[in-house]
């Protein structure tokens, strides 16, 4: 190994980068803007305030429970309540103006307060939603069943309707031949007693006594906390999306090295160093170094304006953190130099080598985190080293994970960088003509 | 100022028997040579007849599937074997980073050799001063123009001072002022003791700089020796310049070149060259042509065969358009 050329080989590249102005302002600030984008997203727009789900009822039934569960839902803070007619309601979940449509068909009340108390048919509620919101509409589901239980029950605790649905169900217990004498005895009993407590509701409302409401209630209330590195220290969506430019701009700047080894070949450059006494690692370490140095250059740029304008702190380990820098850098400059082995001409490489490097990143979790992958995905993608790389960069910022937690991501990535690195040993072309 | 270098009294670089394929093409197959301090050695050959590849193998670039390449009699093998020191290769390309000045670049090519500090200072003033480049060293390369740009490469291959130079095609595409300069130079490193490969098209400059001439074609050597020797290889071959009155569109170049004997043929205005195989029976059968065609002759004249006519002779093609 020749140290003295290695640097010079390197000081070169290091050179020519700073020379060229245009390639600088593209490795320096767009990973920052594009990762200032993302992370605004994905950081609840920089406010507590959440984006409200438009939701249209439709409101075939006009009864007592249709209009209690249209009440429950406009006061839901996750949602934005309008209701519409089914015509509307359809028409504007087509157009993505409301995410989902929901239909409270006639005699919904009156047959839900039945199959409450009995066997009786239940009455189908239709759904209809924007596909391209598909997770949202888990949440409306749910939000909907909290709020239809609510006013259904409480019709049928003191409701006219409910009275009329309790006598029902006593007289079907009455004359079912399905059920046995003990079991006809407590359900007449239990019937009874909730007959009893809508007298007590009525003769209350006479006299203007104030007892508690009936129906039923979700039986909790929640208290949410984000799980960070601490207590108080909130989520930074800047933390995730600096982290997946800032590696996808290292790859990008590696395209470059390797297409620039392609360009060096065929403007007869690569004569000029083979016909050098110096040994053909020397000649690729040369390019390694100035490589994964420029990478740690884009690495620190980006993260040091994310510290200083967007608020990403370190609550890991520090050390971690470097390491991850190193590690990333190490792995993308010898991703370049594979390109240079396995590549034939400079314009097809850089082609095949950008959509390698965008699929990378994508599977990776830089564009978005890898939790919303499908489960397969998941699994699938950690064969992948920039999901090590996220996830490890995710860790010693935001998630607060030490040293000991960051070395397997570190490992991984260097092992990619032996990978890398052997392919290129194997692979390169040395003897062209 | 460059070193002269040491006189040793024999050869300082030899090839011996080098062969070199590419899948099924056997791109040199058993080329000799040898490099002598102060002498220059022409290697000419057409397009694909292994001249660079065997520039390749001299230079370490390629490994010779057989046969071996002697630097100062000690065999070279691997890529950091020190007799590449002794070697200076100046690539046919502009082997120069266009965005880099003229001092990083050579600071880089002096690196790779071990030059540092003073020694690449004095290395890189002297070789910027023998091509005329000192003034331009602080300048970036792309605002050099093409002979400038061939002359720093060159000066790229001289910066360490090596006893043999490798040029393989040093001069193409430069303008006729920026050529001489570097026939200067060259003669100059002649002067000084280097031993000189040198590729080239270009006959006249083969008969101007070369001492020795290695004639290469399909991978194999078709002739050596100096020009004087290889004229005497094929003494019966000879130019003949005719000039002609007013010869209108009567003379068909065609009808002259497939005369008998007849090797080659040109026309500039009323001047007619004509190469032959032998004076005595490609001349009469001219005359008797030219008389048939009621063409006058108003003056005739013959000379030696140069190399373009002996490259013809032997591998049957011009150099230039093979």
């Amino acid at each position: 190994m020749n140290a003295r050329a290695i640097l010079a080989l390197a000081a070169k590249d290091l050179k020519l980068f700073f020379a060229d102005k245009r390639a600088l302002f593209f490795l320096t600030l767009t990973p920052i803007v594009i990762g200032a984008f993302f992370g605004y997203l994905f950081s609840g727009n920089g406010s507590e305030k959440r984006v409200k789900i438009p939701v249209a009822i439709v409101d075939e039934d006009g009864s007592a429970v249709s209009k209690g569960v249209l009440d429950g839902l406009a006061k839901d803070e996750a949602l934005q309540v309008s209701g519409i007619p089914r015509k509307d309601a359809l028409d504007a979940v087509r157009k993505g103006k409301i995410t989902v449509g929901v239909v409270l068909p006639k005699g919904f009340g009156d047959a839900s307060a039945r199959a409450l108390f009995g066997g009786a048919a239940k009455p189908e509620l239709e759904l209809f939603y924007d596909p391209s919101h598909w997770g949202e509409m888990g949440m409306v589901r749910g939000l909907l069943t909290q709020h239809v239980m609510e006013a259904v029950s409480r019709e049928a605790f003191s409701g006219s309707a409910g009275r009329k649905a309790l006598e029902d169900s006593m007289a079907a217990v009455g004359n079912s031949t399905s059920l046995g004498g003990e079991d006809k005895k407590s359900l007449s009993e239990m019937l009874q007693g909730i007959a009893r407590w809508q007298d007590r509701q009525e003769a209350a409302k006479a006299t203007g006594e104030k007892l508690p409401a009936g129906g039923m209630s979700v039986p909790f209330t929640t208290k949410e906390e984000a799980v960070t590195s601490g207590s108080g220290v909130r989520y930074n969506g800047y933390s995730h999306s600096f982290a997946g430019m800032g590696l996808q701009f290292i790859l990008f700047a590696a395209i470059d090295f390797g297409v620039a080894i392609l360009l060096e070949k065929k403007q007869g450059l690569w004569k000029r160093f083979r016909s050098a006494p110096i040994s053909r690692f020397t000649l690729l370490a040369g390019r390694a170094v100035s490589s994964a140095t420029i990478a740690l250059y884009c690495l620190a740029a980006t993260f040091g304006v994310g510290m200083l304008v967007f608020g990403i702190r370190l609550h890991g380990s520090v050390v971690g953190f470097v390491g991850l820098c190193a590690a990333s850098a190490l792995m993308a400059s010898t991703f370049g130099l594979m390109l240079a082995a396995l590549g034939r001409t400079p314009n097809a490489t850089r082609g095949i080598a950008i959509l390698a490097v965008l699929l990378l990143v994508m599977l990776g979790g830089g564009w978005v985190p890898s939790f919303i992958f499908p489960a397969w995905m998941q699994t699938a993608t950690l064969v992948i080293p920039t999901r090590w790389a996220v996830d490890g960069f995710d860790g010693v910022t935001w998630r607060g994970s030490g040293l000991q937690e960051t070395l397997p991501a570190i490992g991984v990535l260097l092992g990619f960088t032996l990978l890398f690195g052997g392919l290129t040993l194997w692979r390169f072309r040395w003897e062209e003509d | 100022m460059l070193a002269r270098t040491w006189k040793c009294g024999g050869h300082v670089l030899k090839a011996l028997g080098l062969k070199k394929s590419f899948g099924a093409t056997k791109a040199v197959d058993g080329v000799s040579l040898t490099l002598e301090p102060g002498r220059i050695l022409g290697l000419l050959g057409p397009n694909g007849a292994g001249k660079t590849t065997t520039v390749s193998m001299l230079s370490g670039l390629l490994v010779p599937d057989e046969g071996e390449v002697r630097v100062q009699g000690r065999p070279l093998a691997g890529d950091a074997d020190p007799g590449k020191r002794l070697m200076g290769l100046v690539p046919q390309e502009i082997a120069l980073y266009d965005e880099l000045s003229a001092r990083d670049n050579l600071t880089l090519f002096g690196s790779l050799y071990g030059l540092e500090g003073r020694r690449l200072k004095e290395a890189m003033a002297s070789s910027l001063a023998f091509v005329g480049l000192s003034d331009k060293v602080k300048d970036k390369v792309k605002t050099y123009s093409g002979g400038m740009k061939r002359r720093l490469n060159l000066a790229a291959g001289l910066l360490h001072d090596p006893p043999i130079l490798l040029l393989d095609e040093p001069t193409v595409g430069v303008d006729p002022q920026s050529r001489n300069a570097i026939f200067e130079n060259l003669e100059a490193l002649k002067a000084l003791g280097k031993a000189m490969l040198y590729t080239t098209h270009y006959m006249e400059e083969a008969e101007r700089l070369c001492d020795h001439l290695v004639i290469v074609d399909h991978g194999k050597v078709i002739a050596e020796g100096t020009l004087q020797e290889l004229q005497r290889k094929i003494p019966k071959a000879n130019r003949l310049l005719l000039e002609l009155e007013k010869p209108d569109g009567r003379l068909h170049l065609e009808e002259v070149r497939a005369l008998r004997g007849v090797m080659g043929a040109d026309l500039a205005e009323n001047a007619l060259t004509v190469t032959v195989e032998d004076l005595a029976t490609g001349l009469p059968a001219l005359l008797q042509w030219l008389d048939g065609r009621g063409i006058t002759c108003t003056r005739l004249s013959s000379e030696r065969a140069g190399l373009e006519e002996i490259f013809l002779t032997l591998t049957g093609t011009q150099l230039r358009d093979a």
